[in-house]
């Protein structure tokens, strides 16, 4: 079985992210770059599995700048086998990338294609569901817990709002997952040394044959209004008084 | 011209989401001339739901697939029934063999994770984009949206034909429901489509939902949320019971349910829910910035916490720097008087 994982390269999460003066976007220069964090508990899911031994592969893709190869070392340190890179310095929207995404899963042929359910610049939440309708795969979107049963079948248990949900899906199958399916790893220092000498394959969106048509504009990114701080109470009558419950 | 809303329900009520989804909707039809608002029921023997959508004012018309397959909202299954009906941009009304004319100019949910599962699939069928999360409406293809965890806020504009959105229910008031029994000839009209045949890719298992009594988290007009303060779970208790006087909903942050405190379907923040209520109660949080970002929206916010250098004091309307385990029970104390 192969498992195919798509890495977003995003500002770290830790980064105090700030809105650009002209406010068209957020400050990106010298900020550090990471994985994507659901990306991560994606990689680190795929990589699991093969150590369980019902994997056989794990191939990470990634769309984004040739230093994207930082990401993708990153994440074959995880276990890995190989990387694809699709090389681009243009901005690549959720219907692009997931046709992007498609070429290579009609290459691969993965049985799974892992994805994190967003990204943490855009929240869009969008990528693995369109992959799914472009290749007529199953989609288990926001996943906690992925069991492979036969015959053929992999068994999701999504986080909804109100609970959980668990849904069986005919393989090969899109699955997105939620924060709670694992905890990353860190890679170890051999395996770091290791990752250096797996492939990572380049190619570009034109190679592929998808020329990218980015249909949403973004016209202005502002700041979110400020909350002023409030008025400090001395006590709970005060507090009841104020709020009038 | 039309607007395609799809429902929100649970088979037997239309669920607040939806209502607040139809004012976004009512916004998008006043930049747009001459358009009519439709709203999708898909379920399984959803007719108390149907009933109850008839008596709400300004839709057109109700479009209703009732079938088996759609006990469980499948994507699947949802997918290419909205697709087939934006696609024919059309519709046939089996009793009476008419075909409608609609072209649809946006199809529109609420972001719950059925919204989030379904409609980026519709958009890549359609071959569209698809705007997530929407916060309010700029004009008929212009809207603004969270980005970064609503660090910061997009104003995106879509060259698409056909708009697919959700929308962040707690950022539109609830559209209203006619109560009184409407006469027939005021009912909206209904249409049923067409039975579909189950995509036979994806089976509904099993739900393990939580139980609660109280209101939903993202729609109570009250939360109150406990932190890392708390302690440990027995102490959540107070907050149950101050919730239960409040007709409240419980919440928490991160570090109350990576202590194992609580569910994880009580986290509010970045990677949890995003709430808007009319009160905040943040009791015992410190207000790290993932959590602030998922309370923003909220209209009155108030922190109970012993550190006067709780960086949560910063956002709140009303700071009560006190003991946790002093405050709750008096407060509990006070309310269960003016009862």
């Amino acid at each position: 079985m192969k498992i195919l994982v798509a890495v977003k390269r995003v500002v770290d999460h830790k980064v105090n992210v700030r809105v650009k003066a002209d406010e068209t976007g957020i400050e990106t220069a010298n900020v550090k770059m990471a994985i994507n964090p659901f990306c991560e508990i994606a990689i680190e899911q795929a990589v699991r599995f093969k150590e369980q031994g019902s994997v056989d592969e794990v191939v990470l893709v990634c769309i984004g700048p040739k230093e994207a190869d930082v990401q993708l070392r990153a994440g074959l340190a995880f276990g890995a086998d190989r990387a694809i890179l699709i090389r681009t310095d243009e901005e690549v929207q959720s219907l692009d990338v997931a046709k992007i995404l498609h070429k290579i899963v009609q290459e691969e042929l993965p049985d799974v294609v892992l994805l994190g359910k967003q990204a943490i610049d855009t929240d869009n939440n969008q990528t693995g569901q369109m992959l799914a309708a472009l290749t007529n795969m199953p989609q288990g979107t926001f996943a906690s817990n992925i069991v492979f049963s036969v015959p053929n079948t992999v068994k999701v248990t999504r986080e909804v709002d109100g609970g959980l949900v668990t849904l069986a899906l005919s393989l090969p199958a899109v699955i997105t997952v939620d924060l709670r399916l694992n905890i990353p790893r860190y890679a170890s220092l051999p395996n770091i040394m290791k990752a250096k000498r797996k492939v990572i394959t380049m190619t570009s969106p034109v190679s592929l044959g998808v020329s990218l048509s980015p249909r949403l504009t973004t016209l202005k990114v502002e700041s979110p209004p400020v909350r002023q701080a409030g008025v400090k109470v001395a006590d709970v009558a005060e507090l009841v008084d104020k709020l009038q419950l | 011209m039309a607007i395609l809303i799809v429902a929100d329900h649970d088979n037997h009520t239309l669920q607040a989401a939806t209502f607040s989804v139809l004012t976004a909707a009512s916004e998008i039809a006043k930049h747009i001339r001459d358009t009519e608002l439709h709203l999708l029921i898909i379920g399984d023997e959803c007719q108390s739901v149907v009933a109850m959508a008839q008596g709400i004012t300004g839709l057109s018309k109700i479009l209703v697939s009732d079938h088996q397959i759609h006990q469980y909202p499948l994507a699947e299954n949802i997918a290419p029934l909205i697709f087939s009906l934006v696609q024919e941009q059309g519709h046939c009304n089996d009793e009476n063999r008419v075909f409608d004319k609609v072209e649809y100019s946006h199809i529109i949910t609420s972001a719950g994770t059925t919204g989030k599962d379904y409609q980026p699939r519709v958009a890549a069928l359609l071959d569209v984009a698809q705007i997530s999360d929407i916060i309010s409406v700029e004009s008929a293809d212009t809207f603004k949206r969270p980005i970064y965890a609503g660090k910061a806020i997009a104003t995106v504009q879509s060259s698409d034909a056909i708009k697919v959105l959700t929308v962040r229910s707690s950022a539109f008031t609830a559209a209203s429901l006619t109560t009184e029994l409407l006469a027939i000839e005021s009912q909206v009209p209904v249409v049923a489509l067409a039975a579909q045949a189950d995509s036979g890719k994806s089976a509904f298992i099993k739900a393990e939902l939580t139980q609660s009594s109280r209101p939903e988290l993202t729609t109570a007009k009250i939360v109150i949320s406990g932190g890392r303060g708390m302690q440990n779970a027995d102490n959540f208790e107070l907050l149950y019971t101050l919730a239960d006087q409040l007709n409240a909903a419980v919440g928490a942050s991160r570090a109350a349910v990576d202590a194992g405190f609580v569910a994880n379907d009580l986290q509010i923040g970045q990677t949890g829910k995003i709430v808007a209520p009319e009160l905040y109660i943040a009791v015992g949080i410190s207000g790290a910035i993932q959590h602030v970002a998922g309370i923003t929206g909220s209209k009155v916010i108030v922190a109970i916490n012993n550190d006067p250098d709780a960086p949560i004091f910063d956002v709140a309307d009303y700071c009560l720097v006190a003991d946790l385990f002093e405050v709750l029970p008096e407060l509990i104390a006070v309310l269960k008087v003016k009862d």
